[in-house]
């Protein structure tokens, strides 16, 4: 064999060993954004399992603030219905959730008793845990997202990712309404 | 320093690595400097040299071996550790949680040190196999968004694969100690025949060559471990950035940091050994510890100013007299 093939083929087998790998870095940064968005979905789930919980806990208490609990039931029921319609309904009834949270450990600040007590406080320890984890969960996406796009944009990924179908991912944007401040009514009945 | 410019905390990520990198290729290169001195001024021939780097370095890494798979057991004994789950400490759980889902890494084992001093380490060869200590002191003196800025240090010195990264910069520099040494002791001591040998190469040369072995001998080990240290350092500052990257809150961290380094109290389970692996250096008494280049931890005051270049606060004075009890 010529040397000048040998070069030739050599230089063949190594952009063919470069493109695999490229391709593969990208399969791998694809499938960690698929991964995260899942656990949003998990965080979001834990979320409405602790709610029932929180609501027991107070009732006995807050015999008067029946509308409170009531909006929190109410917004929880929304908030797992809305899981079946779409992204844009999801994060609505998510935060409608979290005002109306709020707005009950607002109230809760009124009640000596209560606040004081260990279950309330643990409750309230594992729902700041839950908003935080869901939050870094939607923020791991972002993350994940970045890097994938990147790696798609970046030369010589970019020659590569067109012609085998690899597509760039929306960041999860905080919805308009997450910057609204939630309306809390600490208007109380008289006490009897 | 003047007017805060404000940078980003992927700038002083990729900032750190590239020195961390430069500094692990400084101490290679002395390893094959001081290799290939010794090996032409023995024989004569650079050929030496080789087998006499890949030698060392081989041995250091069997005793390095050990202590990457070993060693993180070690060390949680040494500080007196006690693991703890889900029912024994909440909200610690809870933070390293969620700051392990924002990582983007598995959640670690929890250990907890009882001592009223303020103070955390991670240990761990990857994020599968990682530990993060607490003292009881800090649970009780930082609220929970500098709890959050201290955890996201120590889980981003896992994420970041530092125990790996120290431990290689360790075996090259044990590996010049070791190569150092065992020269030293083998002119000095043991069989002046080889010294004097004179296959191929240049009598005149190779004397020189063998001259300048000596002085690497005594002088590289000492320049070995600044660099070390400055690895150290570097590494320190990563861990600040990346814990930023994680919890997006600069204002945790530093005020952690402040409270950590203005605590007086001594860490009883710590000691030289050890120090290196603590978020700030638990050794408080001024005389007993080293500072500037011999120093493991940066110093509190540069690390509060980077953190504060991250948001454009303006930075803290150094010669300001309040913060004189700092580090």
């Amino acid at each position: 064999m010529s040397t000048a093939l040998i070069i030739v083929l050599v230089v063949i087998a190594l952009v063919v060993v470069a493109i695999v790998g490229i391709y593969n870095g990208l399969v791998q940064r694809r499938l960690r954004v698929d991964e995260a968005f899942a656990q949003i979905e998990v965080q979001l789930k834990r979320r409405h399992d602790l709610i029932p919980n929180l609501v027991n806990a107070v009732k006995g208490y807050m015999g008067f603030e029946q509308s409170v609990l009531e909006n929190v039931t109410r917004a929880r029921a929304n908030a797992v219905a809305a899981g079946a319609q779409g992204p844009a309904q999801v994060a609505a009834a998510e935060n409608a959730l979290t005002a109306s949270l709020r707005s009950l450990f607002a109230v809760v600040e009124n009640y000596p008793d209560l606040k004081a007590n260990q279950n309330v406080l643990a409750l309230q320890e594992q729902l700041t845990t839950t908003e935080n984890q869901v939050g870094f969960s939607r923020q791991n996406y972002n993350a994940n997202v970045l890097d994938y796009n990147t790696a798609l944009q970046v030369f010589p990924n970019v020659l590569i990712a067109g012609p085998f179908g690899f597509t760039k991912r929306d960041f999860f944007d905080a919805e308009p309404e997450a910057s609204q401040v939630p309306q809390v009514d600490l208007t109380l009945p008289p006490r009897a | 320093m003047t007017g805060a410019a404000r940078e980003t905390f992927y700038a002083q990520i990729a900032a750190n690595k590239r020195q961390s990198v430069l500094l692990a290729l400084i101490v290679a290169a002395l390893l094959g400097l001081l290799a290939f001195a010794i090996g032409y001024g023995v024989t004569g021939s650079s050929a030496a040299s080789v087998p006499i780097f890949a030698g060392v370095v081989i041995l250091s890494l069997l005793l390095a071996v050990g202590t990457l798979y070993a060693g993180d057991g070690l060390v949680l004994a040494a500080s007196q550790a006690h693991e703890v789950g889900e029912g024994d400490a909440p909200q610690l759980i809870n933070v390293v949680r969620e700051l392990a889902i924002a990582a983007g890494v598995p959640m670690p084992r929890v250990y907890v040190i009882d001592d009223s001093a303020p103070n955390a380490f991670a240990t761990g060869r990857d994020p599968r196999h990682a530990s993060v200590a607490i003292t009881t002191g800090l649970l009780d003196k930082l609220d929970r968004e500098e709890l959050q800025g201290v955890i996201g240090h120590e889980l981003s010195h896992v994420r970041n694969y530092d125990i790996r990264f120290t431990l290689l910069v360790g075996v090259l520099v044990g590996s010049v100690a070791l190569l150092a040494d065992m020269f030293l002791r083998f002119t000095f001591w043991g069989g002046g025949r080889s010294s004097r040998s004179r296959e191929g190469g240049g009598g005149g040369a190779q004397a020189l060559i063998f001259v300048l072995a000596l002085v690497l001998a005594i002088l590289a080990p000492i320049a070995a471990r600044l660099v070390q240290l400055a690895v150290s350092r570097q590494r320190e500052y990563l861990a600040d950035a990346s814990s930023v990257e994680v919890t997006r809150n600069p204002r945790g961290l530093e005020g952690a940091l402040l409270k950590i380094a203005g605590d007086k109290e001594v860490l009883e389970v710590a000691n030289r050994a050890t120090q290196h692996l603590y978020i700030v250096n638990p050794i408080k008494k001024f005389e007993e510890r080293a500072s500037g280049l011999f120093s493991t931890h940066p110093p509190i005051i540069d690390r509060v100013n980077r953190l504060r270049a991250l948001t454009g606060e303006a930075p803290l004075d150094p010669a300001d007299p309040a913060l004189a009890a700092l580090d």
